[in-house]
């Protein structure tokens, strides 16, 4: 064991784990009980003191192997074959959507959400603009699938920004960000969401840091106990349209909601978010918020959540309705859960609520059922802030020694559980019911989510399990201090685990959403009739240029292989809203239009009409382009944006 | 020579037995397909476009494939225009105008013949109608012929004027293109046999009544 420089532990591998896969597969699971955890520690100091010189370099890391034959045929798509399965992985504070093909592990494509990316004009064009508003980049957390009944239905995928409070929409018919809601009132650090309700009615949001609110409010840092507010809210999704708005927010005590997820079947109508600083500290959390030994998973029922919202019981609240929980019964209890837990995972058939404790080496599996039950007989012990503390024994179905540092759980299609242990670095296989770890697997390194093949729905498919590590020293070409993650693919299908592919990924892939190939129908262009833009033009006799006053509008077309008009000329100080339509219906066929030093790269698919808003600032002859490159004749696709010094303006 | 024509005129004036009149009725309905299937397929191979760009040529429209990402005769347009090859578009052929007209025409007189009966009559049926698809198909290679002459002089592409195949294969660039009749044009072509066979009928039945007559005189 080492502890490496940004102080987390590793634990290198035994003579077991340096030779393949099969080998390194014991009988009996490797399990640590939290009674060792001191010595562990101890002994992992000792060793990276003693021996951590003599190690240094690639020689001291894990050397995890797989069986090179059967991984290579298991992950092998030949050219021009396709993958099974796509992988949505977010891109943390990179703030996009990285789109992967399993099992190749193929980069396929990016999809810009919250962050400018002038390789599809995302954030250049007026729509795309607005849409980001005055943020010029989120943090990408959780995406999630919209959901029917319990099963990925390919419609949306939602996605949370930690960094700005948000929650984006994107279309899977088209792989693009059609909406951005927030900053959401109240919820601040938007880090437990988005986990879709099963028929994708709310989308779980809420807050990672307590603040005074409404947002704006003042309060010294040493009355953070009892004037800073935690939320944890609903956001509402149109069943047609996927239009999000606010449905209901929850007034927390000042923990810090970590990570959530939505019941399923039985359990449906509720929510479930794991919390740590129970202990409602501030200053230095890593040791102020690790004191008690539990702390707690918040269950909602948004059913009554909603109804209260909808007769009147809220309070308003930075300008929504709120729920007190001091004033409404019912709709939120605390379960007291492992120290400090991180990931909450719903089994596929909705019973058992699966919290893991990042700070104990167990997991936690809370019965439903007996949720209810503790509910219905007021089997309480305590409150915090009028929110009633259920009975842990009474509700609690078992922990299960998974490991050190487990975080997050995913299931398959036979009954088992596949817990990620961060400071392990390993994946657990266990199982539901029986509560029995299996199987394990070292993984490269510090793994943190993971995500099995649509593993989070009522309908696990139980082929494919990626491991999204943190860290990846060691096991790629060197590119620098700034490393790249590591995602993993691991074969669940069989009894053992089996390591299938490295890939190194964009940063940050903090979870993602596996779902099958042919649930997505994308479309490759968009048809004349679906272009609703009201400035969208599809003959070249259209193209014109339209002065008013100041503004000078352009009706323009892209087509192989000129734009229409090929010049514009404008007198230095005027608007210049250019409308660009790209008439072409052929799949591949994008052109994008780049300006000289006028910092604006737009890319107008197939059908497509976008809007180019920019000032005439600056005198001269600017040269604009096609920036993608659409044909034989790509470089001559081009034109003048001519800026002449205006004398009537001059004069004025 | 004299018995040349009273045997032609004789054979005119060959009266359609029944067999015949239900061919001639068949005639009729089988033109009703060419309505709805091509007449002609053309179809453009290359490296991008493995499947194929498909152009259709019908009675009345032109129409390429239409997949959910691309229609094929937007497609054969945005190539052709960097040899400068016209835009193919149905206001230049004025016979899709024409030529659902003339094989209305046709049938309404099928069915004249079935009903009137004369050998005369549907001879004059098989004359019209073997030249309206002899006049057909020279038009068609007329219009491939001028939309391969015609290039525009200013074209980004220069290449020798070229006919596009009416029948067969033909390579152009980075494209491989196939020219086959349609279904269509299958149904048109079994025409002409069917009135034939109808003729050759009737008249073999006059013939042996003929010869019945003598008999029994």
């Amino acid at each position: 064991m080492v502890v490496s420089n940004d102080g987390t532990i590793h634990l290198i591998p035994d003579a077991r784990q340096r030779g393949s896969i099969s080998q390194h597969h014991q009988k009996e699971p490797i399990m640590i009980s939290r009674t060792y955890l001191p010595f562990v520690f101890a002994a992992a100091l000792a060793m990276a003191l003693g021996c951590g010189d003599d190690k240094g370099g690639r020689a001291g890391r894990s050397q995890v192997r797989s069986d090179v034959q059967e991984a290579a045929v298991k992950t092998y798509v030949a050219p021009g074959d396709m993958d099974t399965y796509y992988l949505f992985a977010s891109g943390g504070h990179s703030g996009q959507v990285y789109v992967y093909g399993v099992p190749s592990m193929r980069h396929i494509s990016t999809i810009p959400v919250f962050t400018p990316y002038p390789a599809t004009g995302y954030g250049f064009d007026k729509e795309s603009k607005e849409m980001l508003g005055r943020f010029s980049w989120g943090d990408a957390h959780h995406p999630s699938l919209s959901e029917t009944n319990g099963t990925y239905d390919g419609r949306w995928m939602f996605i949370s920004d930690n960094a700005n409070n948000r929650m984006a929409r994107v279309d899977l018919r088209d792989f693009k960000t059609k909406e951005i809601l927030g900053p959401i009132p109240n919820v601040s650090g938007n880090h437990c969401s988005s986990f879709a309700t099963e028929n994708t009615e709310y989308i779980l949001a809420g807050s990672r840091f307590s603040i005074p609110l409404p947002k704006g409010t003042y309060e010294k840092i040493e009355d953070y106990a009892t004037k800073y507010k935690g939320v944890v809210a609903g956001i509402q999704v149109d069943p047609q349209t996927g239009k999000m708005s606010l449905g209901w927010e929850v007034l927390m005590p000042p923990f810090n909601y970590d990570l959530g997820d939505a019941g399923k079947g039985p359990s449906a109508e509720w929510g479930f978010w794991t919390c740590y600083n129970s202990e409602r500290a501030t200053g230095k959390l890593e040791v102020t918020a690790s004191q008690k030994d539990r702390d707690y998973m918040v269950a909602v029922n948004w059913r009554k959540a909603e109804e209260a919202i909808k007769s009147g019981k809220s309070i308003m609240l930075g300008g929504v309705k709120v729920i007190d929980p001091k004033d409404v019964e019912g709709v939120v209890y605390l379960l007291p859960a492992a120290k400090s837990p991180h990931g909450v995972d719903v089994s596929p058939d909705g019973k058992y609520i699966v919290v893991s404790g990042k700070l104990q080496s167990i997991t936690t599996a809370f019965n439903f059922e007996k949720m209810l039950t503790a509910i219905e007989k007021k089997d309480f012990t305590g409150s915090e802030d009028g929110i009633p503390v259920l009975n842990y024994d009474a509700v609690k179905d078992a922990e299960i020694n998974v490991g050190l540092g487990p975080l997050h759980t995913q299931y398959d299609d036979k009954g088992y559980a596949y817990t990620s242990l961060f400071v392990e670095s390993a994946v657990a296989k266990w199982k539901l019911g029986t509560w029995e770890v299996v199987d394990k697997i070292p993984v490269s390194y510090n793994i943190g989510h993971l995500c099995a093949s649509e593993g989070d729905t009522r309908q696990p498919t139980g082929e494919y399990l990626v491991a999204l590590n943190k860290l990846s020293h060691g096991r790629h070409l060197s590119v620098g201090p700034s490393q790249p993650e590591s995602s993993q693919l691991i074969d669940i299908s069989g009894e053992k685990m089996g390591l299938l592919y490295d890939a190194f990924n964009e940063p940050e892939p903090h979870y993602a959403q596996m779902v099958r190939a042919d649930k997505l129908k994308p479309i490759e262009v968009y048809s004349k009739e679906e272009n609703k833009h009201p400035k969208a033009i599809w003959d070249i006799k259209d193209a014109k240029v339209v002065r008013k006053g100041k503004n000078v509008e352009v009706y323009m077309i892209a087509v192989r292989t000129s734009f229409e008009p090929a010049s514009i000329e404008v007198n230095k100080g005027d608007h210049v809203t250019i409308h660009l339509t790209n008439i072409e219906q052929t799949t591949d066929e994008l052109h994008g239009i780049g300006f000289n030093e006028y910092n604006i790269n737009v890319v107008v698919d197939p059908g497509e009409t976008k809007t180019i808003e920019l000032v005439a600032d600056k005198q001269g002859v600017y040269p604009f382009y096609c920036t993608n490159f659409c044909s034989a004749l790509h470089q001559e696709m081009q034109g003048y944006l001519l800026v002449k010094g205006s004398p009537s303006v001059a004069a004025r | 020579m004299r018995k040349l024509i009273i045997k032609a005129t004789s054979f005119f004036e060959t009266p359609i037995d029944l067999r015949s009149r239900v061919l001639i009725l068949l005639v009729a309905a089988m033109l009703i397909p060419t309505y709805f299937l091509p007449l002609w397929n053309m179809t453009l191979y290359s490296n991008q476009f493995p499947e194929g760009l498909q152009l259709n040529i019908y009675s009345h429209k032109l129409a390429g494939a239409k997949t959910q990402n691309r229609d094929d005769l937007r497609e054969i347009n945005s190539l052709n225009h960097y040899i400068g090859m016209r835009q193919l578009q149905e206001d230049d052929f004025t016979e899709f105008k024409w030529i659902p007209f003339v094989i209305g025409g046709v049938i309404l007189l099928s069915l004249r013949v079935a009903i009137l009966g004369k050998m005369s009559k549907l001879v004059d049926l098989f004359i019209l109608f073997s030249y309206f698809g002899l006049f057909s198909l020279w038009s068609f290679y007329h219009k491939l012929y001028l939309y391969g002459h015609e290039l525009e002089p200013e074209a980004a592409i220069t290449i020798e004027p070229f006919t596009p195949p009416m029948f067969g294969h033909h390579t152009l660039a980075n494209f491989e293109v196939y020219s086959y009749p349609g279904t269509g044009s299958y149904f048109m072509a079994v025409v002409p046999v069917v009135l034939l066979a109808a003729m050759w009928l009737s008249r073999t039945t006059r013939l042996r009544e003929q010869s019945n007559v003598t008999a029994t005189a």
